[in-house]
């Protein structure tokens, strides 16, 4: 394969402190250079970045990639390949598929299939407990050694204190971390959006913040108990970010994500019924979308997560109260993010680089999320700049369900190289 | 201009005061017609109407059905138990199946909130919301607004309390939005664990006392209590909800000034409210059952087109 020069783009990698117009250089798969233009061999294909930024690949550490049981809602094949049209080089898919990825066995047909795909990256998430029922822990060790880089029962809270209490210790041999879909389920029974004044005027059944909060506070306690690394999932409100800083100021192993339309999107959203603005936790209010925004610019929030969630489209046309949680988000994560933070001035690209290529890296104890010679050569090449309408029939994901649908939004992946192969590009007529 | 009530009714939120004084005022010439010996008016001949009811319902269904009789429209009932996600068919594709029979009118009620509005969007028939979830019920609302009109003459500066739960209740949000377009003053009186969180931002007064809230009130609306709200552990027992909340005549009694009593039915007679309230001379629940059909009629008339002045010529028209 011949060596890859990407020429002239601004390279962000943070790692390193690096923050200029230079050149990347990629050779058998790994970062040669990435700094200063410094040339390069004859035989090398040359991609002209100016104008774009040239960054660690975008690492998305919660996704639901539906295969094995609902092929006909997403493929691991297809889910990488929007994840790589969305500018991410690896992506962690959640193990609520079904059967449950709680076995070595089912950790290994995902990384199997990931391969298979030859797009971005498939890091599989065990479970936390055997089918997901919050009983009896899962075996972690066999599916770690199987490749799973996480624990979670994300789609169902660990409702039991004790069953997590076990999972922080017991995954602490493994160095894994793991990673709560935090609410307390009496709370948010029945629940389809935040209560407020909006639920109480559509006649919606509410879930109060603190479904979240009591959870979050609970771990960040077991966390502090245990010594194990807890991973807060989609952070949502104000209150959560108040305790993830009390845990953070007292040296507690926790880390959280926030994902693009808790950072953009309100309750409001959800007027008229949209099933496309129902997720769980679902959008708050305007006060907790601007607490998640401080706090993921100073850092009280790790990092940007999709929590992409395929669903058919006959699931979402339906009543509000009956629909399914959830909506696609790989390949629009990162223009919302450019048009809620970057362009209003909330976040400078650097940061964006560090929350969603660099941290997630680090977090889950993955290749990436670096420049440095030698590195894996997992990069994005994305336009800043770049206006696009949303249009969901072109999503290369299988999930249309998106509220931004019609939105003209800002930022947009031009090429994603996964281990030195060009696994994107955005043609001209996207 | 005079104000039209568009395609659908879906809840009396989204309306202006002028359409519900439309809504209103049209009753009043179609409440004579149910007084007369042939109650029939030949203003909706040829209108095929369709009461879906996905949830069972005896009282809000027959006043539709005679609403629609006695325009002389032609409907069908359709009783769809159970909600559609059990049964199998969808609601969308209830409503693509109603359009294909060239239907001009759906009647409405659904457990879950927003499914009038979900058929409205869907559907090129007029939609009339008769009850979705927790939301609305604006027929109720607007019966209850012209018995509360017909007894005191006017809407603006009554001070009405709604009594119950209102947490679940529909009835209890169209009659805050009607009433409050209308300019009256809206109280509720309840178990917290039965209002919403949030009931402050709907511009109501909240009594946590009934004897305060009957001091301030002229109209008590006084809400079904669901038995199942005992089970789900919102309230401990009937028997204390009664001794806490319902009115009774003695707290009427202690009230300096008397009350007129509105109830949606069905009641439960002994706990929300008692039998010699209920049976009382300040009681309109019948007169709100009487105009019952007669708002039904007006909003049927109003979304199929109808003119409000001739609505006073329907009436010579046999």
């Amino acid at each position: 394969m011949r060596p890859l020069l990407l020429a002239g783009g601004r390279v962000i990698d943070p790692a390193r402190g690096i923050d200029a117009v230079g050149d990347v250089l990629i050779a058998d798969g790994a970062i040669v250079h990435a700094g200063p233009a410094a040339g390069a061999p004859d035989e090398a294909d040359v991609v002209d970045c100016a104008g774009l930024i040239v960054s660690p690949g975008f690492v998305d550490v919660h996704c639901h990639l539906r295969e094995p049981g609902r092929e006909d809602v997403e493929t691991i094949a297809t889910g990488a390949r929007a994840a790589a049209a969305g500018g991410f080089t690896a992506v962690c898919a959640m193990p609520n598929t079904d059967p449950v990825t709680d076995n070595q066995a089912a950790v290994g047909f995902v990384v199997r299939q990931g391969l298979a795909a030859r797009a971005a990256r498939v890091y599989p998430i065990g479970a936390i407990s055997v089918g997901q029922r919050g009983l009896a822990l899962a075996e972690v060790g066999e599916m770690v050694s199987a490749g799973a880089v996480a624990i979670s029962d994300d789609g169902k809270p660990v409702a039991s204190a004790q069953l997590m209490r076990a999972a922080l210790e017991y995954a602490r041999r493994f160095a894994i971390p793991v990673v709560d879909h935090c609410e307390e389920p009496t709370l948010a029974a029945g629940g389809s959006m935040n209560e407020g004044i909006v639920s109480a005027r559509l006649g919606l059944r509410g879930i109060p913040s603190e479904a979240e909060e009591i959870m979050v506070i609970r771990d960040i306690l077991l966390a502090r108990r245990t010594g194990g690394h807890v991973h807060i999932c989609h952070v949502s409100t104000k209150g959560s970010v108040e305790l993830l800083r009390w845990g953070k100021d007292r040296g507690i192993p926790v880390t959280a994500e926030v994902c693009p339309h808790h950072l953009s999107l309100t309750e409001d959203a959800v007027e008229g019924y949209d099933t496309n603005a129902k997720m769980n936790p679902p959008l708050r209010t305007a006060e907790d979308v601007a607490a998640l925004q401080v706090a993921l610019r100073d850092g009280t929030i790790d990092v940007v997560a999709t929590d992409h969630a395929p669903h058919h489209y006959d699931e979402k046309e339906r009543e509000f109260a009956d629909a399914p949680n959830g909506i696609v988000g790989l390949e629009t994560a990162l223009a919302v993010v450019v048009t809620t933070l970057c362009v209003p001035g909330i976040l400078t690209f650097p940061e964006l680089v560090e929350r969603m290529a660099v941290r997630p890296a680090r977090l889950f104890n993955l290749p990436g999320g670096s420049l440095a010679p030698g590195s894996v050569a997992d990069v994005t090449v994305f336009d800043p700049q770049r206006e696009w309408t949303v249009d969901p029939a072109r999503f290369l994901s299988k999930g249309r369900n998106t509220p931004y649908g019609g939105r003209v939004l800002r930022g947009r992946a031009v090429r994603t190289i996964v281990g030195g192969q060009t696994v994107f590009r955005l043609d001209a007529t996207r | 201009m005079t104000p039209t009530l568009g395609k659908d009714l879906l809840g009396l939120e989204p309306l202006s005061a002028e359409q519900i004084r439309l809504v209103l005022d049209t009753a009043l010439p179609f409440k004579e017609i149910s007084e007369r010996a042939i109650k029939r008016v030949p203003t909706l001949r040829g209108a095929t109407i369709v009461n879906l009811f996905f949830e069972a319902s005896t009282r809000t269904r027959i006043s539709f059905e005679f609403a629609e009789k006695r325009l002389s429209a032609d409907p069908v009932n359709v009783a769809a138990s159970g909600s559609s996600v059990a049964k199998g068919e969808t609601l969308v594709d209830t409503a693509r199946n109603l359009e294909a029979m060239r239907i001009d009118m759906v009647v409405v009620r659904h457990a879950a909130s927003g499914a009038a509005q979900f058929l409205a969007e869907r559907i090129e028939s007029n939609v009339i919301n008769a009850g979705d979830g927790m939301h609305e019920h604006p027929t109720q609302g607007l019966l209850d607004l012209l018995t509360l009109r017909d007894h005191f003459g006017a809407l603006a500066g009554l001070r009405v309390c709604i009594v119950g739960d209102v947490l679940h209740s529909r009835v209890a949000r169209s009659n805050i939005w009607g009433l409050q377009k209308m300019g009256a003053e809206v109280a509720v009186c309840g178990p917290r664990s039965l209002l919403p969180n949030a009931i402050a931002e709907f511009g109501v007064r909240v009594f946590d006392r009934i004897d305060e809230a009957m001091e301030w009130a002229q109209a008590l609306n006084v809400l079904r209590l669901q038995l199942e709200r005992m089970e789900a552990g919102f309230i401990p027992s009937l028997r204390e909800y009664n001794r806490v909340f319902g009115v009774t005549s003695e707290r009427l009694a202690r009230a300096d000034h008397p009350l007129l009593i509105l109830h949606p039915g069905p009641m439960n007679r002994g706990v929300e409210i008692d039998s010699d309230v209920a049976d009382g001379p300040h009681s309109v629940i019948l007169n709100q059952v009487t105009n019952g059909v007669a708002v039904r009629m007006a909003v049927l008339y109003l979304l199929a087109g109808g003119k409000p002045e001739l609505a006073e010529a329907a009436k010579a028209d046999r």
